[in-house]
């Protein structure tokens, strides 16, 4: 019933037609998973995703890809729905209903015509630019660009989005505690980043990847921070995508290995995470503008001292406006997501109305999202609860929806794990982003017929 | 609602502080009908006026209109388990906050045999998910007429009509939900849906069983000649649909039409179309795919409309991982962000414990707290539990952020005087405040015990460690 078309349907013409860059196919079946102690199948997603990458994937602010996807459309019969449909119907003059004394069934409809209200905003969300390709000085394939919307998430109605969300995956220098669901799709790649990294970006379709150097914490195996940025260079010779490099969390160590890190990154324009309002911020700005990178600035579920951290980037760290990015914090669905989702929908309308101390593209740590106990316990520890169903199903959906709903608030990149997880937000993302072509040819069937 | 300040509304009252209402002040009252914590009528000098007076019933009516909700709101059902939807004020849940939540409704349709009928049903209303110290329902049903037989709709109808929650009849067929409304119209069903097609006689159906109806259309103009239509011919009780449609630019689509009802509705305060919100969730399951791909995406679209402004949804699935996340994500965007949720700090008596039962401690935020305290009785584990005031922050932000302190524990030892009450000297800490280890014990001479991450996996971790080992 919907307009759609296989894998095997797309690739043949592709060959058929010879085009060579496309953007943004739907396939059918991609959501497969198994049950209980088996891996997610993930198959036909990857063979898109490769696809897509050796064709050059990524082009979202191309206008290439839309005519080779206008020209393919045509081939197809299918509407591209890129003009946005005003409404065109020509008002009626609007009957004079005389009232009568009792209410009786009309033999017309009193015609209304439903104007839109109107949204504008003043201000724009700074557009952030993360990796560098050869021509900008680095050994990149493609940047990521993040920021510069103008209107509300998915908006398009009011304000096109130049950029739409940007999915990283978490890769860790030392084996993470993680949920089995997750660890399952990392098990033969953990202790090894560069493996790690390359899986994340070739099989999982990962924009980005964020390396995490957890074992430089004196807590941990105290690794120096040299070495920590052999691992660094590791991932950057494996993956061409933008990276973003963590630190361990520890305050006192992790200025000394970020300023490692973005050493040993010079030019590949690396995001840095993170400055917060309790470490040498300060040590942090200094190497990213040396050598050339983006720092993010993590704050904790409060408006006020992103606002005053951002300020301190700005002002006495003399940070450009396009090297910034904010984390507000992530807190999972059920265990609150209603403080993050609003501290971010605050900050992003602020930013929107003209907060020069807040109109920054927004990150989110949605791996957080497993830490709720509906992700990853076997089953309810609570004796009056229905049963909780297979915790394979339960987890991936707890890190859609907390993604999903801070995609709304204005996140623009989100830090994730489970394959499934990026894989529908991703789809999520390009389908509200106005990039999906296609529907269901009779939306109201369900009413009459058995689902 | 119209009126901006406390004044507006206060020039209404008697102003005589008579304190009736609840409140010390005719002001203090005034500001409480402003943010929606008390309402008009319980000035029962105002209203025992109405009903003597007509020039004060008048200034009373004005005064109701004046503080009405933007967004009309709607009553579905009838008696303890009726719901209200819509009666919204704002587009962005920090302006205030957003009041009705989200009505969620489940499928059973007529062509079910009805072994299978009450099995759905059952799960529906025997369904329950703890959360922040209560269990979590589900709301009602959606019954579809997929046999297109009016006899064996209105069976069906009846039947669902005896669990006693409120329902959708869902036929586009007049003569279908005629004889569905003709044995449950009393219990206050909400009809849908009137469309181009149909719309004379589902006003009829509405104005003649006085029941809310839902009028279906994509084209908004449309919707709104309908809504029009339908008000001047005397249906107050109006919930629009501007049609889900579940994928690609169908459903971008779908979610511009719902924020451009709401924002008219809000911003230009356009009354022809305030009205709740009906986003179908259900749609989903005409993509192609497995049942996996359904109803994660089936769960997918009810996120995106929880967020944005539905006020009511028909369901699917009934899969824990499609109503467990959508439940929670409902409860979480409609809570208050002007009241923090948090219980009140001290010592709690968990199963009658005795002197030589382990004393723990949580955080005063609300969810933790609940949390602890029902896995602590789901458990059977008798224990003194400290509730340590962390201004209603979980224990992770709280130890970062310096509100869960060795020194704020000792206070809270000293003060509960629970050594007074055990034998022993042990504490049991959450496991995500193990960095407090040593400093609580510095501080308070207490042996500090860490727990685990989850109090979920308290008992396997009592088990073990307790008593503890000297």
């Amino acid at each position: 019933m919907a307009k759609r078309f296989t894998l095997e349907d797309f690739l043949a013409l592709l060959k058929k037609y010879d085009v060579e860059v496309i953007e943004d196919v739907k396939i059918d079946g991609d959501l497969e998973i198994e049950l209980e102690g088996s891996a997610v199948d993930l198959t036909a997603f990857t063979a898109l995703y490769s696809l897509l990458s050796e064709l050059g994937n990524f082009l979202y602010h191309a206008n290439m890809a839309l005519t080779y996807m206008q020209r393919l459309s045509s081939m197809l019969g299918i509407q591209m729905p890129f003009q946005l449909q005003v409404p065109t119907q020509i008002a009626a003059p609007v009957a004079k209903v005389e009232v009568p004394a009792k209410p009786a069934i009309p033999e017309k409809l009193i015609e209304a015509r439903f104007e839109p209200a109107k949204v504008e905003y003043t201000g724009y969300i700074e557009e952030v630019v993360l990796g560098a390709t050869r021509a900008d000085g680095g050994t990149r394939d493609y940047v990521i660009k993040l920021g510069g919307e103008r209107s509300l998430p998915f908006y398009i109605f009011d304000k096109p989005q130049p950029n739409l969300p940007a999915i990283a995956i978490d890769v860790f220098d030392r084996p993470p505690s993680l949920a089995k669901a997750v660890k399952v799709h990392y098990e033969d790649v953990v202790g090894s980043p560069a493996e790690w990294a390359k899986k994340c970006v070739k099989k999982f379709g990962a924009d980005m990847v964020t390396i995490h150097l957890v074992s430089t914490d004196p807590l941990l195996e105290n690794t120096p921070a040299s070495e920590a940025a052999k691992v660094v260079e590791d991932v950057l010779q494996a993956v061409k995508c933008p990276i973003i490099i963590g630190g361990s969390g520890n305050k006192d160590k992790d200025p000394e290995v970020l300023e490692k890190a973005a050493e040993v990154a010079e030019g590949e324009r690396v995001m840095l995470a993170s400055a917060t309002l309790d470490t040498d911020w300060q040590r942090i700005c200094e190497a990213a503008k040396k050598y050339g990178h983006v720092v993010l600035s993590w704050t904790q579920l409060d408006i006020n001292n992103q606002k005053m951290l951002n300020r301190y980037l700005l002002k006495r760290a003399n940070m450009p406006r396009n090297s910034i990015v904010m984390d507000p914090t992530t807190a999972a669905l059920g265990y609150g997501l209603d403080y993050a989702f609003t501290n971010m929908e605050r900050i992003r309308i602020s930013g929107l109305k003209g907060d020069e101390e807040l109109n920054f593209p927004i990150s989110s740590g949605t791996t957080n999202a497993w830490g709720a106990r509906e992700a990853w316990m076997t089953e309810s520890p609570i004796e009056g609860d229905t049963p909780w169903g297979p915790r394979e199903l339960r987890g991936p959906i707890w890190e859609i929806i907390t993604g999903l709903t801070l995609s709304l608030a204005g996140v623009d990149v989100f830090m994730m794990m489970h394959p499934l997880a990026v894989a529908v937000l991703k789809e999520v993302f390009n389908t509200l982003g106005g990039k999906v072509k296609g529907g269901v040819a009779d939306p109201g069937k369900w009413i009459f017929a058995e689902v | 609602m119209k009126v901006k300040s406390p004044l507006e509304i206060y020039n209404f009252l008697p102003r005589t502080n008579c304190k009736e209402c609840g409140y010390e002040t005719c002001m203090s009252f005034a500001s409480h009908i402003l943010d929606r914590s008390a309402k008009v009528t319980d000035c029962k000098p105002l209203v025992r006026d109405a009903e003597k007076d007509s020039k004060a019933k008048e200034k009373l009516e004005k005064l109701l209109e004046l503080t009405a909700p933007e967004i009309a709101e709607v009553v579905i059902g009838v008696g303890s388990s009726a719901i209200k939807i819509g009666g919204e004020e704002v587009l962005h849940r920090h302006e205030l906050t957003f009041f009705n939540p989200t009505a969620f409704f489940y499928d059973v349709w007529d062509s079910l045999d009805d072994k299978k009928i009450d099995e759905r049903c059952d799960r529906v209303v025997s369904y329950k998910k703890f959360y922040v110290g209560k269990y979590l329902t589900l709301d009602g049903f959606a019954v579809r007429c997929t046999s297109n037989d009016p006899k064996r709709y209105a069976e069906v109808v009846k039947k669902v009509a005896g669990y006693g929650k409120p329902m959708v009849l869902i036929a586009l067929n007049p003569e279908c939900m005629k004889a569905a409304l003709d044995v449950c119209a009393e219990q206050r069903p909400l009809i849908y849906a009137a469309t181009e097609g149909n719309w004379k006689e589902f006003l009829k159906l509405a104005l003649d069983y006085k029941v809310p109806v839902v009028l279906r259309a994509k084209d908004l103009n449309l919707l709104k000649s309908l809504a029009v239509t339908f008000k001047s011919a005397g249906v107050k009780d109006i919930v629009l649909d501007p049609v889900t449609e579940p994928l690609g630019e169908g459903l971008q689509g779908t979610f511009e039409r719902v924020i451009q009802l709401r924002r008219k509705a809000i911003l230009d305060r356009d009354k022809d179309v305030a009205y709740p919100i009906m986003v179908t969730p259900i749609a989903a399951w005409l993509i192609e795919g497995d049942d996996v791909t359904k109803s994660y995406w089936e769960a997918v679209i009810a996120g995106i409309f929880i967020v944005k402004y539905a006020d009511a949804m028909i369901f699917h699935s009934l899969d824990q991982h499609v109503v467990m996340p959508t439940l929670t994500l409902r409860f979480n965007i409609y809570t208050d962000p002007r009241t923090p949720v948090q219980v009140a700090p001290g010592l709690r008596e968990i199963n009658n414990p005795t002197p030589d039962d382990p004393v723990m401690i949580t955080t005063n935020f609300a969810l933790t707290y609940y949390t602890v305290e029902n896995d602590l009785g789901s458990a059977k584990i008798r224990a003194w539990l400290l509730v340590l005031n962390t201004e209603g922050i979980c224990v992770e932000a709280s130890v970062a952020g310096g509100k869960f302190t060795a020194s704020k524990v000792k206070e809270l030892i000293n003060e509960t005087k629970i050594a007074e009450k055990v034998k022993h000297r042990y504490l049991i800490i959450p496991g995500l405040a193990a960095r407090l280890q040593g400093s609580i014990e510095d501080e308070t001479g207490w042996k500090v015990l860490v727990g685990p991450i989850d109090s979920g996996r308290i008992k396997g971790w009592m088990e073990k460690n307790w008593p503890p080992k000297k």
